[in-house]
């Protein structure tokens, strides 16, 4: 099962234990996604895991927990993870990407009340084709990229995106002028 | 997050960032300046008050000579008062926003000199235009 590459010995944070980070971000709580989590761990108890669950949110069995994480904290945890598995929030999807992580999304859906529309459903149909991110919109799709992590850790950009030069060059413009 | 991964674009200003969550400051070095708003959404006319009150006060303060933001009530209200004083505006629709603009995305258009989407299937010909992503 421990066929993830080992971490570098450089980073303090991290343990030859292999860790599983789940958040949901700060807006609302999204039961779903940590309950398919917390099944999978349940049967997976050599790995260790922290699930960042929102307010009000439905505590997990095995997983443990907390409510919010502040963005340094979950930068701080997410660097310290092997593998994340979080809603399809922005802010989560550019901090794995920079930190070179691999990522699985779960996006809330409308129609179940988790978010106000399918914005997600969006967001991860566009970032599925990026590598080191699976996409998984159901929880069998879930626990089997999560019994393949493997191969999504392999995938995983080293190098991190930048931000697009002629973007920053059309921004620069407009203040220097 | 993803304003902050536009900053090699006017780093070398007098920068004010302001956000809705102060946490943000650990994010930032100690001589920047960080101010916060409070979070509001156009279903919350409280809040939304609370908001406008702050934002004014700001952008009077600070007299900015150029507003850019990515997104949601405050910055499309930061957009908005500092035009009115003479600022120039930049939007930057939040690459979370892929099958269509942001509801303030799309008011804003109107009101800032750079109007710009991060997906080239948004961009239309008389804007928002796009010119690449913060990834």
């Amino acid at each position: 099962m421990n066929d993830v590459p080992a971490p570098p010995a450089s980073d303090p944070h991290r343990s030859h234990v292999e860790r599983l980070l789940v958040t949901v971000g700060a807006q609302m709580p999204f039961d779903r996604l940590v309950a398919a989590v917390d099944e999978w761990f349940g049967r997976h108890r050599d790995l260790e895991g922290l699930a960042q669950i929102g307010e009000g949110g439905t505590p997990p069995r095995h997983l443990p927990h907390v409510t919010l994480l502040a963005p340094h904290d979950l930068r701080r945890e997410i660097q310290a993870s092997d593998l994340v598995v979080a809603h399809a929030g922005m802010g989560t999807v550019i901090t794995c990407l920079e930190l070179a992580r691999p990522l699985i999304v779960f996006p809330r859906r409308g129609d179940l009340r988790e978010t106000r529309n399918d914005h997600q459903i969006a967001t991860a149909t566009h970032l599925g084709s990026r590598p080191g991110i699976g996409v998984a919109f159901d929880t069998d799709t879930l626990h089997r990229l999560l019994d393949r992590r493997a191969d999504l850790a392999a995938s995983v950009a080293r190098q991190p995106p930048t931000t697009s030069p002629r973007l920053l060059a059309a921004i620069r413009e407009l203040c220097d002028a | 997050m993803q304003l902050r991964r536009l900053a090699p674009a006017f780093a070398h200003h007098d920068v004010t960032w302001v956000t809705v969550r102060p946490e943000y400051r650990h994010d930032l070095d100690p001589a920047e300046r960080l101010l916060v708003v409070p979070d509001a959404t156009r279903w919350n006319r409280l809040r939304l008050v609370r908001l406008a009150v702050r934002m004014v006060w700001i952008v009077v303060r600070t007299r900015p000579h150029v507003v850019i933001s990515t997104g949601a009530a405050p910055g499309y209200l930061a957009i908005r008062l500092g035009r009115l004083l003479g600022a120039r505006t930049v939007w930057v629709d939040s690459i979370a926003n892929c099958e269509q603009l942001s509801l303030s995305g799309q008011r804003v258009g109107g009101h800032v000199d750079l109007w710009l989407t991060q997906w080239p299937h948004l961009a239309r010909p008389d804007g928002p235009r796009y010119e690449g992503a913060v990834l």
